[in-house]
């Protein structure tokens, strides 16, 4: 197996080699042929049937090559586990730009990419952002936005000063010997090397999973802090170009004003997009295919109109996530959103890919490497050391008005956890050549600072996590009752401060609550949406749903295919008619003692099942075989399911209101015949089965044994036996497969071949309430059966008891006798 | 001691402080909303309580308001409600919803965890029985679910009875046969929030400055 895995990942590098350098030589060649293709052109008399135009093509070739190899040296990185546990994948692929680096300026003699800061701030940064907005934990962040705007400003403005501040002195001391760099520009320099960058962070912290609140003060920081440090550049780059002598007190404060106006006016313009785009979302309903197009188009635009009015890019298109998720997540179709999330992703961790292997690419080249021991390393320390003093200072104050305070370990990981990114080597490029003169010193400096923070903190992070014991996050299961009790909570401790008189944080959040549920919520949600709107339902829902798919693979397991089928078809009923079905059925199982109302859930039950490993034993790789054919021929088909192949703005199937119309009165049909005949004695109707049934004869494959024939038919026989049962919702089939009495109907259709099984109404009759194999689920199953055989007993209580000691019910005419 | 000096004339604020661990500052703000609630009475009643504003709009407020009548919370010997209580028996449940100090044994944290845990226990359990039934737990849950107006009964039943059935799973496991799950008894309301913060969760900062706005 190991062998495999390193005979592929070989594979994979020389292809990623070839690849390279086949478009390098590629290019080369074209930068050579350039002139001499133009006079071809003109010297052309004919139609040329084949034209090599790589000129034609050369950026966009060059541009999905460039994601191309990125994406593969992701998958070969990825492949390797036991590296990546130890290493973060950031730091790999930084690594892996090297090697790429290497190559390149071994084939050219030039370094001919690298990552410059309109590719980076246009076009790889938004989107990781935009994901990062999106995906925020927002009751989190804003709970510890306090925290987080200390450290995103205070913090950022103390780095940028201290680092600046002490390495002029050092300059000033004559540690770094020669060279020409003034105070201001130290000051620029420590201000773009600030910032904590928020891609290095999410790339670390994602591998380590500390504690959420931990994460949260980092991430936020890594954010938020932007506005301050293109704030702090802007101005001292203003500066730097004014001169020392022109700064007076109204250019500092017209710098302080700018900050406020940046900052704010950034998170402005992302809330207002945010909101534009929950309005939009409300009716995009005709438009479905092309909605999650606007969550990506209006967020970019947030982001270039910040950057147009010159105000913090990053802060805006941060806003703009936080306050759209919660609307377009309910506005849009659940495809819509699972699009958008995937898509999110895709993007955020694409360019994440590129950008880190183009930090690693940039480095390969002479021309930014000025080295000078002094100013790199005393950069390194000072970095490091002032943001644990600034991180360690503003925590001790904070901690004085925190409920939970942040311990020593919290501040220790927090100081280390700033690393230093892309941001910051953005910046650097950005600098201007003529106005600092040891530009190439900054940049090549910058990048030892990201490589340092992101390479050897980040390696280093999770020993220290784990050696500090630092609380990690606790994955926990959703939970239902976990959410019913964070909602005691929260209620409770509004009412606590409401009693107590206090303003609290718990009750501005209240305040707040109210306020967007009674205005945003009704202005920016769909009116259907808002109606579904609450969390605690939302979980139910999300448990319902992936209890559904537990049951239904379930159910494919042991082939019971008549009893997914019903069961679906249910859902879908349940779905329209719910209210109404429900009270009926709580009507009738209001009479058993406390569990017994779940019916309603039955059809979805809530919590999953561990059976599989169980049911999964007991298959054989035959009745595998069949389940696969007879799921093939008895699923439904769609009418119209073909309709919309080829439309480009329809994806969905069976969406058509007929059709689930029709799914659901024919199950109706059947399971209200198949009750009539529980009653009468009479044979149920038949259904679809029976053609599927000739079809599944017809193609069972000709070179089985008589066996496995066998076992098939009867399996189909039990099946038309079972359908009895099954549409019959008194018996469901799975309900406990250990139940001494009832011989499974799987276990039936292989091994006795009898059929003489049909186990429902005798089953039931005999042990209505043995709950054999208690798993979660149990109790409602039992109730479920228990409220049906009550059905049952009322209606006809002395022909169940009868059936008890008759034989199997009959089989359906069309089923040849067998027995 | 110099707390005490600034508020000479409330010697009894000693006791209270000892017996309940708020500071003197947070006595005498929580003092004088006792009074302001009580309307300068010396004892409270429910009536007072359920005509705070602010607390119209919490849908579990009756179980909260009955949380601080009831003698469990205040006096752990005694069972049953009360009508009126002082301002001691007050604090007392106030007292439930401090922060934990920063730096407690693993013991004392679990006994903060345990008084918590068991303050919100007896808000479920409203009959006294031991048991949070699944009619209590049902209540809880749909009024809860009553704020957002649109999800009926129905669905808040059906979800207090999924979350049932997710306590039954965790504490008892494996059921036998003709086995009931007959309610969330201490133990295994203990063993269920195991995961939980509860001591941070179920704190709020007690201020020492007044910040009661006039009414």
């Amino acid at each position: 197996m190991l062998r495999f895995e390193h005979g592929k990942t070989w594979l994979l590098w020389t292809l990623i080699c070839l690849i390279l350098v086949f478009g390098i030589e590629a290019k080369s060649k074209s930068d050579h042929s350039h002139n001499g293709h133009h006079q071809n052109a003109s010297s052309i008399t004919g139609i040329p049937i084949v034209t090599f135009k790589w000129h034609h093509v050369e950026m966009p070739y060059t541009v999905a090559l460039w994601i191309l190899v990125a994406g593969l040296g992701k998958l070969v990185i990825e492949a390797n586990h036991h590296v990546t546990n130890v290493i973060p994948e950031s730091a790999l692929l930084i690594c892996f730009g090297f090697i790429l680096g290497g190559i390149i300026w071994g084939a050219d003699k030039v370094q001919t990419f690298s990552l410059t800061p309109t590719v980076f701030f246009f076009y790889l940064l938004p989107q990781i952002i935009l994901d990062a907005g999106y995906f925020m934990p927002n009751k989190l962040f804003f709970s510890n936005l306090g925290g987080i705007l200390i450290h995103a400003i205070i913090g950022t403005c103390w780095n940028a000063a201290t680092v600046g501040l002490s390495l002029w002195g050092c300059h000033v001391g004559g540690a770094m010997g020669d060279i020409d760099i003034g105070l201001l520009q130290y000051l620029l320099y420590g201000s773009l090397l600030s910032a904590v960058d928020p891609v290095a962070v999410i790339a670390v912290f994602e591998q380590v999973h500390v504690n959420e609140v931990l994460f949260i003060m980092v991430f936020g920081e890594s954010l938020l802090n932007d506005g301050v440090t293109v704030v702090l550049f802007n101005v001292f780059d203003a500066f730097v170009s004014l001169g020392g002598a022109e700064i007076d007190a109204a250019e500092i404060i017209k710098g302080i004003i700018s900050f406020f106006v940046v900052a704010f006016g950034g998170a402005l313009v992302g809330v207002v997009f945010g909101l534009l785009l929950s309005l939009l979302t409300r009716c995009t309903k005709n438009i479905q295919i092309i909605e999650p197009g606007f969550v990506f188009v209006l967020g970019y635009l947030s982001y270039l109109t910040a950057e147009m009015l010159s105000l913090s890019a990053i802060l805006s298109i941060t806003f703009c996530g936080v306050c759209c998720q919660k609307y377009i997540n309910a506005n849009m179709d659940e495809k819509s959103v699972t699009t958008v999330r995937y898509a999110m992703k895709v993007f955020a961790n694409g360019s994440e890919t590129m950008i880190f292997v183009f930090l690693g690419i940039s480095a390969i080249d002479k021309t930014i490497w000025v080295w000078n021991t002094g100013f790199i390393l005393l950069t390194l320390l000072f970095v490091f050391v002032y943001r644990c003093i600034g991180v360690f200072f503003l925590t001790w104050i904070q901690n004085k008005f925190r409920l939970v305070p942040l311990d020593f370990t919290d501040r220790l990981i927090m100081s280390y956890g700033g690393l230093r990114g892309a941001v910051a080597y953005g910046l650097a490029v950005l600098l201007d050549e003529n106005k600092i003169k040891e530009r190439p010193l900054m940049i090549g400096t910058t990048l030892i600072v990201v490589y340092f923070t992101v390479i050897l903190q980040g390696i280093t992070m999770k020993p220290l996590v784990t050696w500090l014991k630092v609380k990690r996050a606790t994955s926990s299961d959703l939970m239902l009752i976990g959410k019913v009790q964070n909602k005691v909570f929260d209620h409770l401790l509004v009412a606590i401060e409401d009693i107590s008189g206090q303003k609290g944080h718990n009750y501005m959040r209240d305040k707040w609550n109210n306020f967007e549920s009674k205005w945003l919520s009704w202005i920016l949600m769909k009116p259907s949406a808002r109606k579904k709107h609450d969390h605690v339902f939302d979980v139910f829902h999300q448990l319902n749903l992936r209890d559904a798919l537990d049951y239904v693979a379930e159910g494919e397991c042991k082939g019971s295919l008549e009893f997914i089928r019903n069961e679906t078809a249910y859902i879908d009923f349940r779905k329209k008619f719910g209210d109404d079905f429900s009270d009926i059925s709580m009507e009738i199982s209001n009479i058993h003692v406390s569990l017994s109302n779940t019916f309603r859930r039955d059809t979805v039950p809530s919590i999953s099942l561990e059976m599989h490993e169980q049911t999964m034993n007991g298959l054989r790789e035959s009745e595998d075989m069949n389940t696969h054919h007879l799921l093939q021929q008895h699923l439904y088909k769609g009418r119209k399911q073909h309709r919309h192949r080829y439309s480009r703005s329809h994806f969905d199937v069976n969406q058509d209101e007929n059709e689930v119309q029709e799914i659901f009165q024919r199950t109706m049909r059947n399971r209200l015949e198949s009750f009539k005949s529980g009653k009468m004695g009479v044979t149920p109707p038949k259904t679809i089965t029976k053609h599927s049934k000739k079809d599944t004869q017809q193609k069972m494959p000709n070179g089985k044994s008589m066996d496995k024939t066998r076992s098939y038919h009867s399996g189909d026989e039990g099946q038309s036996l079972r359908r009895f049962g099954i549409e019959n919702p008194a018996f469901m089939p799975d309900l406990d497969p250990m139940a001494p009495v009832q011989i499974p109907p799987w276990l039936a259709e292989g091994e006795t071949d009898s059929a003489t099984v049909a186990p429902s109404q005798r089953a039931q009759a005999g042990l209505p309430w043995t709950p054999s194999n208690l798993r979660r689920l149990a109790p409602l199953r039992i109730s479920t059966r228990s409220s049906d055989s009550f059905v049952l007993a009322d209606t006809l209580p002395s022909s169940s008891r009868e059936r008890d000691e008759l034989p199997p019910p009959p089989s359906p005419p069309p089923s040849p006798p067998h027995s | 001691m110099g707390a005490l000096q600034s508020i000479p004339g409330h010697p009894e604020y000693s006791d209270l402080s000892d017996k309940t661990g708020f500071s003197f500052e947070q006595i005498s703000v929580l003092h004088k909303r006792f009074k302001q609630l009580s309307h300068n009475e010396d004892t409270l009643h429910r009536d007072d309580l359920s005509a705070i504003p602010d607390l119209s709009c919490n849908p579990i407020r009756a179980q909260i308001i009955e949380a601080f009548f009831d003698q469990r919370n205040f006096s752990p010997s005694e069972e049953g409600t009360v009508e009126e209580i002082r301002f001691e028996e007050f604090l007392v449940v106030m007292s439930h919803f401090r922060p934990p100090r920063h730096s407690m044994s693993e013991e004392q944290r679990e006994s903060v965890r345990k008084d918590k845990l068991r303050f919100l226990f007896n808000m479920h359990d409203t009959d006294n029985d031991g048991t949070i039934t699944l009619q209590e737990y049902r209540h809880v849950v749909e009024e809860l679910l009553s704020r957002s107006g649109a999800l009926g009964k129905e669905t808040a039943k059906s979800i207090a009875d999924a979350a049932m059935l997710e306590v039954a799973s965790i504490s008892v496991g494996h059921m036998e046969p003709d086995e009931f799950y007959e309610g969330i008894t201490f133990e295994h309301f203990l063993k269920l929030l195991s995961g939980f913060d509860i001591e941070h969760k179920m704190s709020i900062r007690f201020l020492n400055v007044d910040t009661t706005l006039c009414k």
